[in-house]
């Protein structure tokens, strides 16, 4: 996986939880299957809420990544 | 010569910033409010139209009625905004020339993004759906009620849970409970967006038999099958299905190029004026904050873009800021009700259901069309609990 793999990042940083998984759903909803999307999140939440919710959708979770300050989250839309 | 304010919405925020730019500024502006209606709704009520407990009448008001004297109102819709020019356009040819524009034009709700919503679903967030949902819940015999959430962000986050205990109760008290399940889907993994909230709600719910499904981002709907699917992969029947539509800001915010992809004005969290446009403001739903889409958001938002606007006509430095402060009243059934008050620096800390929150709220439900879109309530009410 490499970063131009990524066709949205969706920079969810300030918002409060459940915004970022709110905003990650709503542009999943948009993205072509097979895509995938980076989410930035600097809630806490976001480590349990994420990865859940892309568990239940059977989506694939790429990797969570902890940056300066915040965590990346990248997602393929599995289906 | 007066300064020009012109504030497109006339509902909660629209019409007390209207109120109180043209109170503290008396002739120093000329304020205008532009609203496609006229009329003035109290959404909260939409909830006890839908269950009966409510006429329409009570809910609607002339705008007219409860703005001051010298604001003017225009009763047509605001197609175009050249923030360049600093002009508005309206639907019947007529233009507003302006110095500081609020725009206060709300959500609107758009079922035709779910395919299916519109011919399978009611809904609560309109008034023509909330009494068409009474109409529909009179003739309801029992049977399988599916409520949930078709897009988000939309507003009054707490509704979905308080209808759903609501109804619970007034299936009870019609003796048609134990022939009916009740289910709410919530996009998330609990029952509504605020945790703490969610813990309190959630026990409630379970004790009276209120199923929970999580997860649950509506997709479509098949109104000839009788089913709904998320966005999840799930597939439920129904038999009364109750959704909230998808939200979107107004189309004169796309046209003129302003809002995000959701239609949503860019909107600085402190000082409320438009990211990209100085003399823009925008409060209540239109906003793209991270907060609650509520009247209270709308309320708390109002004083402060009308003291903003006071000091750019008076040329001294604006000191009002915006602190994310919301109120939200949640009726749990039974005559109780909790209150959820917070701002950036208080997070909710929600109390136990009681009597006396519902009294609080019973008394707002009344009083709302002679205190607040004249800014009749004191500053302190709905301050969060310092802790």
């Amino acid at each position: 996986m490499t970063t131009t793999d990524v066709v949205k990042t969706i920079d969810a940083r300030g918002k409060p939880c459940p915004g970022p998984l709110m905003a990650l759903i709503g542009e999943i909803r948009r993205a072509g299957i097979g895509s995938a999307l980076e989410v930035w999140s600097n809630d806490s939440g976001s480590r349990i809420d994420i990865p859940a919710w892309i568990e239940k959708a059977r989506h694939e979770l790429i990797s969570v990544t902890d940056m300066d300050g915040y965590t990346s989250f990248v997602v393929r839309k599995a289906r | 010569m007066p300064a020009r304010v012109v504030i497109l919405g006339g509902g909660v925020g629209g019409t007390l910033a209207a109120n109180l730019i043209d109170k503290q500024l008396g002739r120093d502006a000329d304020v205008t409010v532009v609203d496609p209606t006229g009329m003035h709704l109290y959404q909260p009520g939409f909830l006890y139209a839908a269950l009966g407990q409510a006429n329409g009448r009570w809910l609607s008001r002339d705008e007219r009625l409860l703005l001051r004297p010298r604001v003017s109102l225009a009763v047509e819709a605001a197609t175009m905004i050249d923030p360049s020019a600093r002009t508005v356009q309206l639907e019947h040819g007529g233009t507003l020339d302006y110095d500081y524009l609020v725009l206060a034009t709300g959500a609107r709700l758009v079922p035709d993004e779910i395919p299916g919503l519109r011919e399978g679903a009611h809904d609560f967030y309109s008034l023509a759906g909330a009494l068409r949902l009474r109409e529909a819940l009179r003739d309801f015999r029992g049977g399988r009620i599916r409520v949930g959430v078709a897009g988000i962000p939309y507003k009054c986050p707490p509704a979905p849970v308080e209808f759903v205990l609501l109804l619970e109760q007034e299936l009870r008290k019609r003796g048609i409970r134990d022939r009916s399940t009740i289910t709410l889907m919530s996009p998330l993994n609990r029952a509504f967006t605020i945790e703490s909230a969610s813990k309190l709600v959630q026990p409630i719910m379970d004790r009276r038999g209120i199923e929970l499904a999580t997860f649950f981002n509506v997709e479509s709907v098949d109104p000839a099958a009788g089913t709904v699917s998320s966005l999840e992969g799930e597939k439920t029947e129904y038999d009364l299905l109750i959704l909230v539509p998808p939200h979107r800001g107004q189309a004169v915010i796309d046209a003129s190029g302003l809002g995000d992809s959701g239609g949503w004005v860019p909107t600085d969290p402190a000082t409320l004026q438009h990211r990209d446009h100085a003399g823009i403001f925008a409060i209540g739903d239109a906003t793209d904050l991270p907060i609650s889409k509520s009247g209270s958001t709308a309320h708390f938002q109002a004083p402060v873009v009308a003291g903003r606007i006071k000091s750019l006509v008076h040329g001294t430095a604006p000191k009002e800021s915006y602190g994310g402060r919301v109120m939200c009243f949640l009726e749990t059934g039974g005559g109780k009700t909790t209150v959820l008050r917070f701002d950036d620096e208080h997070p909710p800390a929600p109390p136990a259901p009681s009597r006396h929150w519902h009294a609080a709220k019973w008394m707002f439900n009344r009083l709302y069309w002679h205190t607040l879109p004249q800014g009749r309530i004191p500053e302190r009410m709905g301050r969060p609990k310092r802790r």
